[in-house]
């Protein structure tokens, strides 16, 4: 038991809660008060990864929730907090997209941190989804950031809705988890009894695809797109699409245990990994393409969460998001610098400042594979596994990977152009600080393929036996990336396909056989409820207020008519009794003699008739 | 004198109070937030002094002849209830503490709704119960069409009407408990201790439909809740607050209390009614919600919703084949809810009211872009809203991810489906309450942002600690579930028999 696991989510999550609920009074100080307390969680991380330490807390009755950082923990928490380090450093010195309300900025970017911090460390699926969804909303707030412009909330929505779509996965897995195992330890899952075993694999597997952005829910990458570019660098990298992946990674057992999740998982990774490198190939903006091209890379550590190929899918998260928070910063200073991210208009701007330049272009060969930078190795750790798996497979990531070397080419040819940019404004000391950092990080990181470095690598991994990149597939990669490079470099095919460039239609798609029919329901629904609904209600109502008037003008008037009869029929009866009292003795002796002559009649009559 | 007592009739003494004729519009306010602030202060008393069981029981005569009494008390179902009480009507009288016409009949009548509603949660007899619920109705009745803007009287006719019928099939449901118990009583502990009608079924599940009914009037549940949208919209902020945060309570929190215990095989039997209700509620609420122009009729449609989760949870309960551990986690989950949503929805209200204080409508399609001119608002309302559709961190998901994990986790198939059905609510609300948060505060400025200005100290008073309050339980809610899950497993077990 220690305090370390809630120390260090903790302390970004408090000081980013701080400096929201503080506001615009927080906006000088945000940036470097942002800056030190991810240096401090920095330090928490490595020492977190050395210590390994865990704790569990009660949640619900009878239900622990906990926070551990063990192996594939220990990578992921040194890898959030040192990227993010280096962002925020970014963000810091960057007076373009993040002039103005910094407080606001850092503060989100920080809860953004402590979130994914808690979703790489949590022991069971309560905590896990609390980090997960929280990182989420976050997102949503980070690619709203500029919330003035309707379009850019719109995309923020489309990202947290589609996200939270596959999230639903998450809550109806750990209803099937306490069925099938009465816990909601991750650990656990994979002995967990049929079906609930395979429906907690289904659930899974929805949020996490969703969550990393592979097929079909790739859009709402694109959408964020529209967020500042800090934001870009850290969803893109280390949180949010890496979350997806991470979770698959961890829960490689259950998927294992299911069969078909791993198959699945598998796939669907390399497709997306395929279809969106065509799909990134095909974009003319810079952050359109290298968006994309995220989708791509997740499907490689996807792709290995199915294959069991656990060391090569978490170097290659690790090295990928090196590479992507790089290439996203410097995408974020042309766009200060040049108000642009169309490619067509960035030629030459790698020109401009070479520190940016030489970094992006480090950074985008390591994108494509080219050796000897990083992603070349991890990329092909994971392939040797999948050779193994199904050669199928090992073909449609190889063709991904010799996709990633096209569009890498495409970024760097069109940056390194000869051209004359128009208007230059020169990056601040801090926005170029990080950048050799993280190229130097996105070159060298592809040591861990040496064999005693992969073989202390797997073993903290956990993933004793796993091979590690083979030399044959390395060398062919090596050659197939560096041949596409030259070519793509050389001659700059302005590659377009339309179908790819808007994403093979997957918001529209989305928009027609989901968004709209809802709406559309939604509409419909609610005119029932006024017309048919509250219809009957005031049916009811006017049925009474009906019944009412009708008793008032044909019941009551013919009960009260009654009334005024009988009223009227006695006072008529009354006038007739009148007419006899005359006052008169004579009168009253005829009257007698009628009365007793009459009375005779009645009593001789009844007489014999008895 | 016993402390519940205290906390119950304290605020009905200060109205009284207010009826002396020295007191002005000022001094009746005053009056008012003092009197919440000691039945506040009385509550947190109670809640460090409570020991388990049914704590604070105080039982007098009253109307022996019928075997009923004065007889009142709190356990972990109630407490957390009365509480959240004591705190949203403290909000609504610092909310309305400046610019309320008629203050001094307002605050009385607020004070008087306070006794009401605290009583009916401590009751423990059924006609006790059935008194406070009923003054409840007439209570907001004034409160509506004496305080009420747009279409007041007719909103609040209709509201008394509605209510009221289903008060009276509540009643009929009493005397049909009343007649079965063996005992004669109306006392809700003796009819829980033996419930009614151990024989006859039959009779037992037509009791349960009247209670039903009148309970899911005043839940409301689809299709019974066509009164609130009208209600909500037409009453003042404050009123909307209490009628939303803790009148809404009242049928959901019969269910727990009375249907629940006392008719514990009929409830078994009819459990898949209230699963289908409740799943129904989820997600029409939500959906109905989605199509809403009107800032207020949205809120009034989530509320449909969020009360489906606490019914699911405890139709859920009643699936006996289910696992007991789970259906604890359920009910747990729906007292968490019934909190949750009063903090919640109660925020949101007043903060609707707002908008209508600074410009007079409720359109959508007007606003736009107030973050710019109120920001603080702007903070408050998105908080409000990530915590309506449940976001982590926040008091919604304690309660949502008890409620799906319970219902789906009793590893029923059926309840398993439903569970995943229901889970598919809290997606319609993420687009509902964003769909809310960009048209009117986000985006470009509408017709009507120039006339909102941001939030006065007296609304950030009244706001801040219902969301402050929803975190703190979203965050550490250890402190809150030691009472509710003790409560729980009592009622599980009891409607298990």
């Amino acid at each position: 038991m220690s305090a370390l696991p809630w120390l260090l989510p903790a302390l970004p999550g408090l000081a980013g809660v701080a400096l929201l609920v503080t506001g615009r009074g927080a906006d000088r100080v945000a940036p470097v008060a942002a800056v030190a307390v991810t240096a401090v969680a920095l330090v928490l991380a490595v020492l977190a990864a050395l210590t390994r330490p865990a704790a569990t807390t009660p949640l619900f009755a009878g239900l622990r929730a906990g926070l551990a950082v063990d192996g594939l923990s220990s990578v992921l928490v040194v890898t959030v907090c040192a990227v993010a380090a280096a962002i925020l450093v970014f963000a810091a010195g960057d007076t373009g997209e993040v002039r103005r309300a910094r407080a606001r900025f850092f503060g989100l970017m920080l809860l953004f941190t402590a979130a994914m911090l808690v979703t790489v460390t949590a022991t069971d699926l309560a905590l896990l989804l609390a980090g997960w969804e929280v990182m989420g909303a976050m997102s949503y707030a980070l690619i709203g950031f500029v919330w003035r412009d309707g379009s850019a909330v719109r995309s923020a929505e489309v990202a947290f809705v589609t996200t939270r779509a596959g999230d639903v996965g998450l809550y109806v897995a750990a209803g099937c988890a306490l069925a099938g195992t009465g816990s909601l330890e991750l650990a656990g899952l994979a002995d967990g009894a049929r079906p609930w075993r395979d429906l907690v694999a289904a659930g899974v597997v929805a949020a996490a695809l969703g969550k990393s952005a592979q097929l079909p829910l790739s859009f709402w990458l694109s959408r964020a797109m529209v967020g500042p570019s800090p934001v870009s660098a850290l969803l893109h990298s280390a949180t949010m699409v890496a979350a997806g992946a991470y979770l698959l990674l961890r829960l490689r057992p259950l998927l294992a245990a299911t069969g078909w999740a791993m198959h699945l998982v598998a796939w669907a990774g390399a497709l997306t990994a395929l279809l969106l490198g065509v799909v990134a190939l095909a974009q003319r903006d810079l952050k359109q393409l290298l968006a994309a091209s995220t989708c791509a890379q997740l499907g490689f550590m996807v792709m290995a969460a199915g294959v069991g190929a656990l060391a090569g899918g978490a170097a290659h998260l690790v090295a990928h998001a090196a590479v992507k928070s790089l290439l996203f910063l410097c995408a974020g200073v042309w766009l200060a610098a040049l108000g642009t991210r169309d490619l067509g208009k960035l030629r030459g701007a790698a020109r401009r400042d070479r520190v940016v330049g030489v970094s992006f272009g480090v950074g985008a060969l390591a994108l494509g594979g080219v050796p000897p930078l990083s992603l070349w190795v991890t990329k092909e750790s994971i392939l040797t596994v999948a050779a193994r798996w199904s050669p199928w497979l090992y073909a449609v990531a190889l063709a991904a990977a010799l996709l990633s070397a096209a569009y890498a080419a495409k970024a760097v040819a069109a940056v390194w152009a000869s051209g004359d940019v128009r208007g230059w404004r020169r990056p601040g000391p801090l926005e170029r600080l990080p950048l050799p950092v993280l190229a130097l990080a996105a070159a060298t990181f592809g040591l861990v393929g040496l064999p005693p470095v992969f073989d202390a690598w797997r073993r903290l991994l956990g993933a004793d036996g796993e091979p590690g990149p083979g030399a044959g597939g390395l060398l062919l990669a090596g050659v197939l990336a560096l041949a596409v490079t030259a070519a793509g470099l050389k001659w700059r095919v302005p590659w377009s396909l339309p179908g790819a460039r808007d994403w093979l239609g997957l918001e529209r798609a989305a928009s027609f056989l989901v968004v709209r029919p809802v709406m559309a329901l939604a509409r419909s629904l609610a005119r029932f409820d006024d017309r048919v609904i509250d219809g009957a209600v005031n049916g009811v109502g006017r049925a009474g207020t009906a019944l009412a008037r009708l008793l008032r003008e044909k019941a009551e008037a013919g009960v009260d008519g009654l009334v005024r009869d009988v009223g009227t029929g006695t006072g008529e009866l009354a006038v007739l009794a009148r007419r006899p009292q005359t006052g008169l003795v004579h009168t009253y002796l005829a009257q007698a003699a009628v009365w007793l002559l009459l009375l005779a009649v009645v009593i001789a009559l009844t007489g014999w008739t008895c | 004198m016993d402390v519940l007592t205290v906390v119950i009739f304290l605020p009905l003494v200060a109205a009284g109070l207010l009826a002396l004729p020295r007191i002005g519009d000022r001094g009746a306010v005053a009056v008012w937030i003092a009197a919440a602030a000691v039945d506040l202060l009385l509550t947190v008393v109670m809640w460090h002094g409570y020991r388990g069981g049914i704590g604070y029981e105080t039982r007098a005569r009253w109307i022996p002849a019928l075997g009923a009494g004065y007889h009142v008390g709190v356990d972990g179902l109630s407490l957390p209830l009365v509480a959240m009480t004591a705190l949203l009507f403290l909000a609504c009288a610092l909310y309305s503490a400046r610019r309320t016409t008629r203050a001094r009949p307002y605050a009385a009548l607020f004070l008087g709704l306070q006794t009401v509603c605290t009583g009916l949660f401590a009751a423990l007899d059924l006609l006790l119960f059935f008194v406070f619920f009923d003054l409840s109705i007439a209570g907001m009745y004034f409160v509506i069409a004496g305080w009420g803007h747009g279409d007041r009287y007719r909103s609040a006719l209709r509201f008394f009407l509605y209510t009221f019928l289903g008060s009276l099939a509540l009643l009929l449901g009493f005397i049909g408990l009343y007649l079965g118990g063996g005992g004669r009583t109306f006392d809700m502990v003796d009819l829980t201790r033996e419930p009614p009608f151990a024989e006859a079924s039959g009779t037992a599940g037509l009791v349960l439909l009247a209670v039903g009914i009148g309970l899911a009037i005043k839940t409301p549940t689809v299709p019974f809740h066509t009164w609130l949208p009208p209600a909500h919209t037409d009453a003042p902020a404050a009123g909307s607050a209490i009628l939303a945060g803790v009148m809404l309570k009242m049928g959901v929190y019969g269910l727990a209390r009375i249907a629940m215990p006392m008719l514990p095989g009929a409830w078994q039997r009819g459990a898949w009614v209230f699963v289908l209700v409740g799943v129904v509620g989820v997600l029409y609420g939500a959906l109905v919600a989605l199509a809403q122009e009107n800032v207020k009729r949205l809120v009034a449609y989530t509320s449909v919703n969020h009360m489906g989760y606490v019914v699911l949870a405890l139709g859920a309960a009643g699936l006996v084949a289910g696992d007991t551990h789970a259906r604890q986690l359920a009910v747990s989950g729906a007292v968490v809810q019934m909190v949750s949503h009063g903090l919640v929805t109660g925020a949101l209200f007043l903060l609707t009211g707002v908008l209508w204080d600074r410009a007079h409508d409720y359109d959508l399609g007007r606003f736009g872009g107030i973050a710019g001119v109120a920001p603080v608002l702007t903070g408050l309302t998105a908080v409000a809203a990530f915590a309506s559709l449940g976001l982590p961190g926040l008091s919604g998901f304690i309660a949502e991810f008890q409620i799906f994990a319970g219902v789906v986790g009793t590893g029923v198939p059926g309840a398993a489906v439903a569970g995943a059905v229901s889970v598919l609510g809290i997606l319609v609300t993420a687009a509902l309450m964003l769909r809310m948060l960009h048209r009117a505060f986000l985006g470009a400025p509408g017709e009507l942002t120039p006339l909102v200005s941001d939030v006065r100290p007296r609304e950030l008073v009244a706001v801040a600690p219902l969301l402050v309050l929803s975190a703190v339980i979203g965050v550490a809610p250890h402190w809150l579930l030691a009472f509710v899950e003790p409560a729980a497993a009592a009622l599980v077990s009891l409607v298990s028999r």
